[in-house]
């Protein structure tokens, strides 16, 4: 619902980032959106198209990598992803089936990387 | 062409902006709650009945957010403690820079609780810090008991869950175990209370809750 704002976000910080880097030109972002961020991929994929039509950032390559919700067991240490049907905090762990398992993420939202062209 | 990594938050400067409110509650002793819900699950309501249980010279204010109108302003200002509408003309969800611009017109000196309604929706609410010691999120029973299963992340995020209009209850299929059970699958240490604040149930047990955690507010910052 609001990935506009979060897709102008993405590329402010990314503009941001190349500038520093003298006569750089941004060609690529890659963010991390995890299944619990509350924000939807293919609709950030919109709102970032909209946001570079027509500008110099048109071209720039918007890769985005869905992040599932992971959980650890509390008896052995494992760690996977939790289906969404799974209670949140006590999906069973497919190793040993305890369900004493935490929610460990899912809720990422991060700029992951900025590809730049350097002269 | 170089890969330069960045990892850092999208919502970086929100979480800044939130860091430093928080900063300001605690050394100024305010106890910050954020109210969120669905649209009609009765945060206004909720708000109203609080503010009537504080007495006039208590150091309350509320800051409500919503897409248009200034109605809730209007409907919270009966009561005569400080209340600001914040518009937020078409988005979906208060950030930490309109809490920071509208407590700019407050002296925080002269406060004591900070009452902030989000702009009713179950989404974006939760991906924005603001400052607050504590989420609140409110479910009535004329909705769905299994809200807490679809919109995990709010329900993980806030410490309370409030059930609302539960006079309703004889008249809904509402399964109020159901949905107890769903919102401490989601998270587990979560407290829970219900209310109705057309009869008065549970007002009580809300208010106390409330005025503990103003209480120990005072206490935490005082330590510091």
């Amino acid at each position: 619902m609001h990935e506009v704002g979060i897709a102008s976000s993405i590329l402010e910080a990314s503009v941001a980032e190349t500038a520093r880097r003298p006569g750089a030109r941004l060609v690529g972002i890659g963010v991390r959106v995890g299944v619990l961020s509350g924000v939807d991929v293919d609709a950030l994929r919109f709102a970032f198209e909209c946001l570079v039509a027509d500008t110099d950032e048109k071209d720039v390559v918007f890769t985005v990598e869905s992040c599932p919700r992971v959980n650890r067991c509390e008896q052995c240490g494992h760690e996977f992803d939790s289906p969404a049907s799974a209670p949140f905090s006590e999906a069973p762990c497919p190793q040993c089936q305890s369900r004493q398992t935490g929610f460990v993420s899912g809720d990422q939202l991060d700029l992951k990387f900025i590809e730049v062209e350097e002269p | 062409m170089t890969v330069v990594r960045v990892e850092e938050k999208v919502l970086n400067e929100n979480q800044r902006i939130a860091l430093d409110l928080r900063r300001r509650f605690q050394e100024n002793h305010i106890l910050c709650l954020n109210f969120v819900s669905s649209p009609g699950s009765g945060k206004t309501t909720l708000l109203e009945s609080t503010l009537a249980s504080f007495r006039p010279e208590e150091r309350v204010a509320v800051l409500t957010g919503d897409l248009q109108t200034e109605n809730d302003a209007r409907r919270l200002m009966r009561y005569g403690f400080p209340v600001q509408q914040i518009v937020t003309g078409g988005v979906c969800h208060l950030d930490g820079k309109m809490i920071e611009r509208a407590l700019a017109k407050w002296s925080l000196e002269e406060l004591d609780v900070l009452l902030i309604e989000n702009v009713g929706n179950l989404v974006c609410p939760s991906s924005y810090d603001l400052g607050e010691e504590s989420k609140i999120v409110l479910l009535s029973v004329t909705e769905g008991e299994d809200k807490p299963l679809k919109y995990p992340s709010i329900f993980h995020k806030a410490a309370l869950l409030v059930l609302t209009k539960i006079d309703l209850l004889p008249y809904v299929p509402f399964d109020l175990e159901a949905a107890k059970a769903n919102a401490r699958s989601v998270h587990p240490e979560m407290e829970i209370l219900e209310v109705s604040c057309s009869t008065g149930q549970g007002m009580d047990a809300w208010l106390e809750w409330l005025r503990q955690r103003v209480a120990a507010a005072k206490v935490l910052t005082a330590a510091r």
